[in-house]
């Protein structure tokens, strides 16, 4: 039988998976939005990926995204349906089928698993919006994507590693190895070199696919991280969900520094190992939701690639706590670079 | 006792993967009794979560006769049947092997693999080599646990979970490192599509949807059959089922156990290995992140389910595919789509519960008999 902890951890599949806190990043940059206010007869569907709501990351992050877009936007009715682990594309389809059938347009779908299915019934229902987060490959006139550049803001977390380092080491502990989190890898290694080239860059990965505990398991992040302190890092970066919390329970511990992801964990990992995140790679996941039923509100609806970049403010690094006050301008600098294009980071 | 199985020891362990088979109306009461309990728990947990049972239930019936639903419930059950067929296997035999889900994995990206190398074969013969490898990479994976029991004592549960670990890495390392091709703007990675041609189109078997069936639903009743027919038609089944019982009996008739464990390893491996197929060269083509996962151990309970019986396993298939195809519907009017897991575990605690219990009344009621009789006047016996 399927275990409990397999149907948490497939969780995060798609994602580094954001906190689903309530950041301040919705309101801040989410740009028009709200204007319209009142009340509206849109029924809104959301799609979730394994865990649904409550899953401490990436699907609380859009849930996030859609409960504020319920309140400024006065939405008749949201639904939301979440998807059980190791199920076929064809009841992923079937999901997003009874929600077209039922009447919801706009209907997201969150995470790159449902790419396969949304391509079909996008399809068969071409007046329904829909759109899909974290994949650009599934186009058609009524979808958008929105997608991420998370290895740009890897890269300026990884500067702010290289930068801060006395060790020279670092490190980066991903939750499963698949191309999503390959990408925060690679950014971050990149961001480091960037600034100080001779820094070591140690890699773990918690679990290999089908396997997604990794991003549901402290103990393994705990034991990751511990290694790479003792192995001489001071900073570990972590895309790895709810594994995190283990890796900050080891910077605690070694007293050395962690590196957050997808949300401003200085704010939401539990308050005792606050004090060890040096920064925060942002995914603004919620704000991307936000703004994609806020378009459909509008009527304004963009189709095909949507890039939340740091030029759209869609990824950032945090600076609660303030340890990152003194290099703030260096890596205001490189971001601007970036944004310009005087820098260019890979993804892969 | 019933006369066609060898003699049988009358433990719980016989008795709870259907070894020893209950005949007349206790064979038709123990389904019925489940049915009724299962039910009746099921109700309570739904008005307890509060959710009306008989409504729950109308919606999911409701959704579940229409016939998209019930293409998708047959797919579902097709892959559910490989699966417990193959745990069935093992099972018939004293043999737990919890590796068919890591068996099936591997087998589905060699396979998936092989269909997209860009072999220039015909599209027929290009599926039989595709279906060949997943039953070989199968049983190979399985042969190792079963060469292991049978050389080295080691027992098959521990070896298998082992291989289902090992296995984990093996296919994340062949997909990320290996066979995996990235398509541009997906964060999925996948070995190469099959070619169209090597693919096995549906069926359209359920009038009123567009959807249809998996071709490979035929290759799902033909190993029914073939297992029928190997382990009640075949000197080998007879063997196989005489080592299950009673190991001791077995030696004592000549029966090779070890090569007896090692073949049966080899053909539960190789029917795990299908089933993945189905969902690859009718729906997915291709080994992915999100191709399906864990259906070995749906297997398991699939198999306890249906007594291990070829019949039995095709029902406990179509109501676990019904249940779970009807989580969405349930999850659309508000109620939690867990609910659907709790049902599933019920219904297999039901299962064992009523069949146990109408063993026991077999057993009670046989020593009654023999003591009725012992007790009666000899000449009455002789009289007639």
């Amino acid at each position: 039988m399927r275990s409990i902890t397999r149907l948490l951890a497939v969780a995060a599949l798609m994602t580094a998976a954001a906190c689903g806190s309530s950041d301040s990043g919705g309101s801040s940059n989410s740009g028009g939005g709200g204007a319209t206010g009142g009340s509206s007869s849109m029924k809104v569907g959301l799609a979730y990926d394994i865990g649904g709501r409550g899953d401490q990351s990436f699907n609380d992050s859009a849930a996030a995204g859609l409960d504020k877009a319920k309140k400024d936007f006065g939405l008749a009715e949201t639904r939301e349906l979440e998807a059980a682990s190791g199920e076929t594309d064809a009841q992923k389809e079937e999901r997003l089928r009874l929600l077209a059938d039922a009447g919801y347009d706009p209907i997201i779908a969150v995470g790159f698993a449902y790419a396969t299915s949304l391509k079909k019934v996008a399809g068969e229902f071409p007046d329904v919006n829909f759109a899909i987060v974290d994949d650009a490959s599934v186009t058609a006139s009524n979808i958008s994507n929105l997608v991420f550049a998370d290895e740009q803001g890897s890269f300026l977390v990884g500067a702010a590693a290289g930068l801060k380092t006395t060790k020279n080491n670092v490190g980066f502990v991903g939750g499963v190895q698949v191309p999503l989190i390959k990408k925060f890898e690679v950014g971050y290694a990149q961001g480091v070199k960037h600034v100080k080239p001779d820094t070591k860059v140690q890699t773990k990965y918690l679990t290999q696919p089908p396997d997604f505990s990794g991003f549901a398991d402290p103990a393994k992040g705990k034991t990751a991280a511990e290694g790479m302190y003792d192995a001489g890092a001071d900073i570990v970066y972590q895309a790895a969900g709810g594994s995190g919390a283990g890796v900050f329970e080891a910077a605690k511990a070694a007293n050395a520094w962690a590196i957050g992801v997808d949300s401003d964990q200085a704010l939401t990992a539990s308050a005792d190992v606050r004090d060890r995140i040096l920064t925060s790679m942002v995914k603004k996941v919620d704000v991307a939701v936000y703004d994609f039923i806020g378009s459909n509100v509008n009527g304004k609806v963009q189709t095909g690639t949507v890039m939340y970049d740091l030029a759209k403010n869609g990824v950032d690094y945090a600076t609660t706590g303030g340890h990152v006050d003194d290099i703030k301008a260096q890596l205001d600098e490189l971001k601007q670079q970036i944004i310009d294009g005087e820098i260019k980071v890979a993804a892969s | 006792m019933n006369q066609t199985s060898p003699a049988t020891k009358d433990s719980f362990l016989n008795r709870l993967l259907g070894r020893i088979p209950l005949s007349g109306w206790l064979a038709l009461a123990a389904p019925v009794v489940a049915i009724l309990f299962a039910g009746i728990v099921t109700a309570i947990v739904l008005a307890v979560t509060g959710n009306p049972p008989l409504e729950t239930i109308g919606i999911m019936v409701e959704y579940g006769t229409q016939p998209r639903t019930m293409v998708l419930t047959l797919n579902l059950a097709t892959l559910y049947y490989i699966a417990a067929l193959a745990v069935a296997l093992g099972f018939r035999m004293n043999l737990f092997n919890i590796g068919v889900d890591g068996q099936y994995r591997l087998a589905a990206i060699m396979a998936a693999a092989l269909g997209g190398s860009g072999l220039n074969l015909p599209g027929w013969l290009m599926i039989i080599l595709i279906i060949v490898t997943a039953a070989v990479t199968g049983a190979v994976w399985a042969a190792i646990a079963g060469l292991l029991k049978a050389y080295r004592g080691v027992s098959e549960v521990v070896s298998t979970i082992m291989l289902n670990y090992i296995g984990t890495s093996v296919v994340a390392y062949l997909l990320v490192n290996v066979f995996g091709v990235a398509v541009a703007g997906s964060n999925n990675i996948g070995t190469a599509p099959i070619p169209e041609d090597a693919r096995v189109p549906g069926v359209a078997f359920i009038p009123g949807t567009e959807a249809k069936v998996f071709g490979l639903i035929f290759l799902a009743i033909a190993l029914g059959i073939g297992f029928h027919v190997l382990l009640n038609k075949t000197r080998f089944g007879f063997d196989l089922r005489t080592t299950g019982l009673n190991q001791e009996a077995a030696v004592a008739s000549g029966v090779n156990v070890k090569r007896m464990v090692v073949t049966a390893m080899v053909l539960s491996g190789g029917v795990a290995g299908l089933i993945g197929m189905p969902q690859l060269l009718g729906a997915s083509y291709s080994y992915s992140l999100d191709f399906p996962s864990g259906i070995g151990f749906t297997g398991i309970a699939i198999a306890l389910l249906g007594r291990n019986n070829p019949i039995g396993i095709a029902f406990g298939a179509i109501l676990w595919g019904f249940l779970d195809s009807s989580s969405n519907i349930l999850n659309l009017h508000d109620i939690s789509p867990e609910i659907v897991q709790i049902m599933q575990g019920i219904i297999v605690l039901s299962v064992v519960v009523a069949y146990e219990l109408a063993h026991r009344y077999r057993i009670s009621a046989e020593q009654r008999r023999v003591s009725r009789e012992l007790a009666a006047p000899v000449k009455e016996g002789a009289s007639a």
